[in-house]
């Protein structure tokens, strides 16, 4: 963020148009005239893999979505940033199935309707999510923790009977190459470092074979060495998945992300390459308004 | 076979000697050094269906992590089907020899059978329906209870509400079920006669098939997939739903099975007591089998089996030598156990992961580290050099040692 201050005087932003949002939020509008250039709500979500609108989510009154609008393209690494309390697990939590909003639209696909399924069917259609704290199961092994998140027939029957197939283990190992964990494969996943329980966790998605990627703060309390490895992973997943990640760590950000999405009182204050959101007066007066 | 491991091997060899050598010591001729008195092998039968319904506990709550503290509702509802049938072979022989309506209906006056008594005089619907009750009962509980996402503590609460609901009904002698006496003063099964030796002998290697078989089937439960899956959903049940999987469908089958094999112990135990009254439903049974299971050592199978034989011998030996002391020896084994070895008796003889007791005892002087870090340090190879990160506030140890005694 201290970046932020001195590239203010020469905003950048290669790609996206400066009105992006409003473009979009202008095409729907009701009351207002349709604008026939601007593509209609279907071939919106043919475009794109994720699709929220107008999502809305209010707690006892406290608004913690506000008429929220993100698209996502396939195979893109977007990253989400905002100050505390700015919506960023609350949209994971609409996204899963978790939450329900108020208002709004989500679909997954050009045919999902998110809002309509629950969190099972979701993660089971290729939406999955790493939480902020790392939860792993803590009492079986890291090979086992794979195994289960493995995709597969998951009934309980199908459950019953599942055995690992040659090419389910062939995977496993890969997985666990991947994230670096050949070595702790037998050991419960209790005895694993906070670092390698982030890198499970996201090893555990891998094995879900997913189509959306949601990490929410992958990198928390990692070292540096860690992050480097972390960064490593992502870059080489972006293009096969799609990948929205939560972070706060702006280095981290800097050197991952393609475009960034500042949410801010539960909407999308910015959005644009990360040269861009850090000079847009907006996000700083967000980020560092509260502080001073 | 991963289903046989070492600990399996043991309880099968053992349970297979005992059960064998005392169901066929009763048959051998008095004076003869093999001879087992009826009366021990009633009472060893019972201790094993003790332990299968501690079994059952075991696989809903150490596994699962549902705690239950109504299981002797199914105990007692498989009991009572059982009880039906034994009632039935009584037949014209009860005290009013006049009629084949069990002696109690005529107490009270009824001169026929109601409806849900239909079918009981034959055998095999008797043995369908001591499984099928229970089984339908705990598919209603479970379903109402898990589709709500109740969990934890509330469902211990409303787990004991219900089998003391059951209790309260089934003292009613208007229900058709003997009232406050229950079923008792049986004869015969299938027309031999229930005292005999031979039946005696019989139910008792019965008892024991049974106990092994349900052991097999937990264990073939515990180390397929849906085994991990059991475990997962104990340790952190949010995250197995963004796993992919149905937490609550799992949560019934495994919940109804273990209603099932509690229903089939409870209908073993009947005719070898030879009493069957709603006392088995007081929330008191129900919580001493959980006391037995978290004794023995949870999540473990041979800990809860070893759990229910000992306490129940120990309560059957103290109850007639002091029966005043039994309850605090109880508690205070309960409390010992909770404090310092969380994993039970089980964790001292095959403990899982690192030395359990060391840890107990480490807390017990006050020089434990949390489970989680030794090995931490060591996990972050060199290849870096890389420092483990914070350990979540949370989460003093990993896996059962951990946990306390209810879930949160």
């Amino acid at each position: 963020m201290g970046n932020a201050s001195q590239d203010i005087a020469k905003p950048v932003n290669p790609g996206i148009p400066k009105n992006f949002r409003e473009t979009i939020v202008r095409g729907g509008g009701e009351g207002q005239a349709p604008d026939l250039n601007w593509e209609t709500k279907r071939e919106r979500r043919q475009k794109y893999i994720l699709f929220l609108e107008d999502i809305s989510v209010s707690f006892d009154g406290f608004k913690a979505l506000d008429n929220l609008t993100l698209y996502l393209n396939e195979g893109e690494l977007r990253c989400v940033i905002g100050p505390n309390g700015a919506g960023k697990t609350t949209m994971m939590d609409v996204i899963t199935g978790h939450t329900r909003p108020d208002t709004g639209e989500a679909f997954f696909g050009e045919n999902l309707n998110l809002l309509d399924k629950d969190e099972v069917f979701i993660a089971q259609s290729g939406i999955c999510r790493k939480f902020q704290k790392p939860s792993v199961f803590e009492s079986i092994t890291t090979a086992q923790n794979l195994e289960l998140a493995m995709k597969a027939n998951k009934t309980v029957f199908g459950t019953l009977m599942a055995k690992l197939s040659g090419e389910d283990r062939e995977r496993l190992d890969h997985i666990l190459g991947l994230v670096r964990l050949t070595a702790q494969a037998d050991k419960p996943a209790g005895t694993l470092s906070h670092g390698q329980k982030q890198w499970l966790e996201i090893g555990m998605l891998l094995a879900q074979r997913p189509k959306i990627l949601l990490l929410d703060e992958p990198v928390a309390g990692m070292t540096p060495q860690e992050i480097d490895r972390t960064t490593e992973l992502l870059i080489g997943l972006e293009g096969e998945h799609s990948i929205i990640l939560v972070e706060h760590d702006m280095e981290f950000v800097r050197s991952v992300a393609r475009i960034v999405t500042v949410l801010h009182q539960g909407t999308v204050l910015a959005e644009g390459d990360i040269n861009y959101v850090s000079s847009h007066p907006e996000v700083i007066e967000a980020y560092l308004g509260g502080a001073q | 076979m991963r289903i046989f491991d070492l600990s399996t091997k043991i309880f099968c060899a053992i349970l297979v000697c005992a059960v064998g050598f005392l169901s066929v010591g009763v048959l051998a001729p008095e004076g003869s050094l093999f001879h087992v008195q009826p009366y021990t092998a009633l009472i060893i039968g019972k201790y094993l269906c003790y332990a299968t319904l501690a079994l059952s506990i075991d696989l809903a709550w150490g596994y699962l992590g549902i705690l239950s503290l109504g299981h002797g509702a199914f105990f007692a509802l498989g009991g009572y089907a059982f009880g039906m049938y034994l009632m039935r072979q009584i037949g014209a022989k009860g005290v009013y020899a006049a009629s084949n309506l069990p002696d109690f209906m005529i107490f009270i006056g009824w001169d026929r059978l109601p409806w849900y008594w239909l079918g009981s005089h034959s055998f095999l619907f008797s043995c369908l329906l001591v499984v099928l009750a229970p089984g339908l009962l705990g598919f209603a509980f479970g379903w109402t209870a898990f589709r709500s996402r109740v969990s934890g503590v509330y469902f211990s609460i409303i787990s004991q509400a219900m089998t003391y609901a059951l209790m309260l009904a089934f003292y009613l002698n208007n229900l058709g079920f003997g009232g406050n006496n229950g079923f008792t003063d049986f004869k015969t099964i299938l027309g031999f006669d229930l005292h005999s030796n031979g039946m005696v002998g019989s139910l008792l290697a019965i008892s024991g098939l049974v106990l092994l078989l349900s052991y097999l089937l937990c264990r073939y439960l515990a180390v397929s997939r849906l085994g991990l899956v059991l475990v997962a959903i104990r340790d952190n049940e949010p995250r197995v739903r963004f796993a992919g999987y149905r937490v609550e469908t799992v949560k019934l089958f495994i919940f109804t099975l273990s209603a099932m094999m509690a229903g089939l112990a409870g209908a073993l135990y009947v005719p070898q007591v030879g009493i069957i009254n709603p006392s088995i439903f007081a929330p008191v049974f129900s919580v001493e089998m959980v006391v037995c299971v978290a004794l023995g050592g949870r999540g473990t199978l041979y800990g809860a089996v070893f759990g229910a034989i000992m306490v129940n011998a120990c309560k059957s030996t103290l109850t007639s030598a002091y029966p005043m002391a039994w309850p605090f020896v109880l508690g205070g084994l309960f409390v010992a156990v909770a404090v310092f070895l969380p994993q039970g008796l089980a964790g001292l003889f095959f403990p899982q992961g690192e030395s359990k007791l060391k840890n107990a005892l480490g807390r017990l002087f006050g020089t434990r580290k949390p489970a989680g870090d030794p090995p931490a340090d060591t996990e972050a190879e060199g290849d870096d050099g890389s420092e483990a990160g914070p350990e979540p506030a949370e989460g003093y140890g990993y896996g059962r040692a951990g946990r306390g005694i209810v879930n949160e």
